[in-house]
């Protein structure tokens, strides 16, 4: 029975963060800085390291070129997608970018696809929470918004792969809060969760019964956030520069970060000040400083916000629901700290929204408590189940250009839905099938999800084969096809052209590439384990002192291994693998004897009714945590 | 407790007891076997459902049958629970909406509403234009003034006018188009026991009454789309 543990991750636009649940509570598992956040900022330094983090920080100033933010923001997108983040993003694309390639970001030198920069992030937590258990995580939940589209939920399972991580179960974000809200007080009744984070917007109405949290409907934008403030902000400081001093700094990316870095404090302050104090070091010694009252930022601040309110208007409409049969609002997102944005949602849903939990960490607390679910509950999640919705509608081109809807918007997944299709020629053997998602009426309108070719389709006339073709959503919210020629019986063959993201052979070699990155991980995990197995051993010397066969032994021999067990535990603390294990196979040589003295007495224990596990070391709760071998030697 | 009747086989895991969805015995999920939506829920192919149970009986097998509480099961199992829950979603989804059940039962009597709309499909692509359903007779004449309302609304959009006396027209339209579709719902159901009461043998009643409840259906659709671009020029 494998006990390792399965952590829930928030990977956020400009946080992420991970947990676990101890006990009967989830909690967040800080960095090596103490601290509980992991700003998702990727950099290369000088020496082509990766760094992570708020250690990536300073690099988005002293050399913007080798840093990058907000990387969510095109995850599972294409060029045409991303014009507009192109203006408002110091994004550096790669120079040789093809149309209808997956986007590549410059770091220094290096290029790197959206999911591998959210894999060096996802690496990091990982990292965080090995050295948290001292012991290897390699299965996590990771959430997404709600309104992800199955292109952008695919690029994050992506990247959960590249960072060597079996991603058990992709979340939406509101409904993963709604689960830590809903940890300690079972309560029935319809939750709204209105979650407006760094760079994406999501709501979503809840139904919860005893312990079911069954998602009615959720609406949202991948692309609302902190972030459409901050670049408000930015816009206005680069036009005030223009005027008063006459210089351009649109395009100077060092000068831009520190105005985006001045404007987000500013942003900040004003939650809990009424006035707040811009202060920028400019190039050639110059400085911009400006007084921003809150009245001012609300205005500035109003036309994006507002954008809120039909994904609210329409989820409710879905869910076939008036605001004053709501009974409780949640506040998701550090987004939601602002003033003005409680003010909004306080009038939209006739009520005081709840914030009882770090509107920051909820989301991923939530995925840790489904991560429990997943590994086969505990007390603490006893009959909670989670039944989430697909946020969009999917669909099949049909003639004409126009979209035929087979799974509705706020489906609870799985779904499913299966279409009939036959030949149009005799003897054709292919059968082309063009899937959308999306609400629109033409396909043009919708977002292209994938092609499909039904191929092999034996020989027969026109309109003689019968091709079932089975679309399933499962769990993650992610689209599976599978097809059946009914005639012959024999299963399709597909061959899927995904219009957005990287084929299976693209990530298999990503995850060869991540090794270069991987070293650092490589190495800590030969500790780890080396650590663990040290632990093991000293462990079972010390049942070994207790028993019989311990008297056997010459007193050169117990002082010997009383000498070689305390070279192990010195070397154990180290961070040199290879030491540890030096000094574990001499004490192993050592023990010998004493491993065979005892495995004499263990069996003639064994003879007289008890078992060797007992004799032997036994899986306590005291015993160490079990670990696999270590893969590499 | 769901007690379910179609299916039954052995446990591939404990080989004793009589399995449907889940072995009722040791509670493990079993293979998918092929069930109509209603035989997936024991139900009888009938259109009066009482649907607080069905809900109660969704939530129970839910519980029973979802992918996460397979997450440590083997490869097959966590399959089997991957097709049983959309099986499950798919069944409750089309069941508890009176519509949708109508239109499914229907279907499953031979009724193929597709090849309506594919006969439409084929017609909006040698025209080249979009999808136009037949407009129900004693509707005509409203639908007609309607359009032009809508159409001359769009225009006035676009040259940045606007006309509140023909908006409040328009939006008075529509309600009443609300209540016609309300009481073609309840003009269905009132079929429903007729249907349920009719036996199997007597094909001559089931015909009769199920064209009422198809006819009743396309207008219904009708008037549903018509709301619909109304609600779109309403701009809500």
């Amino acid at each position: 029975m494998s006990s390792e543990r399965i952590v829930g991750i928030d990977l956020g636009t400009t946080n992420s963060l991970v947990a676990f649940m101890q006990g009967k509570n989830p909690v967040v598992i800080p960095g090596d800085d103490g601290l509980n956040l992991v700003p998702s900022v990727v950099a290369l330094d000088e020496h082509e390291q990766i760094l992570v983090g708020n250690s990536a920080r300073k690099y988005l100033i002293e050399t913007p070129e080798r840093s990058v933010f907000s990387i969510k923001r095109l995850m599972g997108r294409g060029m045409e997608d991303i014009q507009e983040e192109l203006k408002l993003f110091p994004f550096r694309l790669a120079d040789d970018l093809h149309s209808g390639e997956v986007l590549r970001i410059k770091l220094g030198q290096k290029a790197f696809t959206p999911p591998e920069i959210s894999a060096f992030i996802l690496r990091q937590l990982k990292r965080n929470a090995e050295r948290f258990f001292n012991a290897p995580v390699t299965k996590a939940v990771i959430t997404v918004p709600a309104y992800f589209n199955d292109a952008q939920r695919q690029a994050t399972k992506d990247a959960g792969r590249i960072a060597g991580i079996e991603v058990l179960r992709l979340v939406n974000e509101p409904t993963a809060a709604s689960l830590a809200y809903g940890l300690d007080k079972k309560q029935n009744g319809i939750v709204a969760v209105y979650d407006l984070g760094g760079g994406t917007f999501d709501i979503s109405i809840l139904k919860l019964h005893d312990g079911i949290f069954e998602v009615i409907s959720t609406n949202g934008d991948t692309h609302l956030g902190g972030d459409d403030i901050d670049n408000v902000l930015i816009r206005i400081a680069l036009d005030d520069i223009r005027g008063d001093m006459g210089l351009d700094l649109s395009r100077n990316g060092e000068a831009v970060a520190r105005i985006r870095k001045a404007v987000i404090e500013t942003k900040i302050a004003l939650s809990s000040q009424t006035t707040a104090h811009l202060d920028v070091e400019l190039p050639e010694g110059k400085r911009y400083q400006r007084e921003i009252s809150r009245a001012q930022f609300e205005q500035l601040i109003q036309p994006i916000i507002d954008r809120t309110l039909a994904p609210c208007k329409q989820a409710l409409k879905d869910a076939g629901l008036k605001p004053e049969q709501i009974d409780e609002v949640v506040l998701v997102g550090g987004s939601t700290r602002i003033p003005k944005v409680r003010a909004l949602v306080e009038s939209l849903f006739e009520r005081t929204p709840h914030t009882g939990l770090n509107p920051d960490e909820v989301v991923a607390l939530g995925a840790a408590v489904q991560a429990t679910i997943l590994a086969g509950g505990s007390e603490a999640t006893e009959n909670m189940l989670l039944l989430d919705v697909t946020p969009l509608s999917l669909g099949i081109e049909v003639a004409g250009g126009v979209t035929d809807k087979i799974i509705l918007r706020n489906s609870t997944i799985p779904a499913s839905a299966t279409q009939h299709y036959t030949t149009q020629i005799d003897g054709q053997a292919n059968v082309a099938i063009h899937v959308l998602q999306g609400e629109r009426e033409l396909a043009k309108d919708c977002r292209s999800l994938a092609r499909f070719d039904l191929k092999g389709i034996p020989p027969m006339t026109a309109g003689m084969p019968r091709i079932e073709v089975k679309f399933l959503i499962d769990a993650n919210g992610i689209l599976h096809v599978s097809a059946r020629e009914q005639r012959s019986g024999k299963a399709a063959e597909i061959e899927v052209q995904p219009s957005y993201g990287l084929t299976d052979e693209q990530v298999e070699s990503m995850i060869l590439d991540s090794f270069d990155y991987a070293e650092e991980d490589f190495r800590q995990r030969q500790v780890i384990e080396a650590r663990n197995e040290a632990a093991t051993i000293l462990a079972a010397l010390e049942k070994g002192r207790q028993s019989p066969a311990w008297g056997q032994l010459t007193s050169a021999e117990k002082k010997q291994i009383a000498k070689l067990e305390n070279g192990l535990v010195q070397v154990r603390s180290e961070d040199d693998y290879a030491a540890i294990r030096k000094a574990i196979d001499t004490l192993n040589q050592a023990t010998m004897r004493l491993a065979e003295l005892m495995m004499d007495s263990a069996v003639s224990t064994a003879l007289t009714g008890k078992t060797m596990d007992e004799a032997d070391l036994g899986e306590g709760p005291s015993a160490p945590h079990p670990v696999a071998k270590a893969e590499f030697k | 407790m769901v007690v379910l009747a179609n299916g039954e086989s052995t446990c591939w895991s404990c080989g004793q007891m009589r399995a449907t969805h889940f072995c009722t015995s040791c509670g493990r999920v079993q293979p998918p076997a092929p069930a109509d939506h209603f035989a997936f829920f024991g139900l009888p192919r009938k259109l009066n459902v009482d649907v607080a149970r069905l809900e109660r009986d969704f939530y129970e097998l839910s519980r029973r049958l979802h992918p996460d509480l397979y997450g440590t099961a083997a490869a097959r199992e966590q399959e089997w629970s991957l097709e049983q829950t959309s099986k499950l979603n798919d069944a409750y989804r089309t069941l508890k909406d009176p519509i949708a059940r109508t239109r499914y039962l229907l279907r499953l009597q031979g009724v193929e509403f597709e090849e309506q709309s594919k006969a439409a499909t084929e017609k909006a692509r040698s025209t080249g234009q979009l999808k136009q359903q037949v407009v129900p007779p004693d509707l005509l004449e409203d639908v007609f003034e309607l359009n032009l309302q809508l159409e001359e609304l769009r225009t006035q959009k676009k040259m940045g006018e606007d006309d509140p006396a023909l908006l409040e027209e328009v939006g008075k339209q529509k309600l009443s188009l609300e209540t016609r579709q309300d009481t073609l719902l309840d003009e269905l159901k009132g079929y429903w026991n007729e249907w349920d009461s009719t036996v199997e043998g007597d094909a001559v009643g089931r015909v009769r009454v199920r064209d009422k409840m198809v006819d009743l259906l396309n207008r219904r659709n009708y008037i549903r789309n018509l709301v619909r671009d109304v609600n779109e020029v309403l701009g809500n």
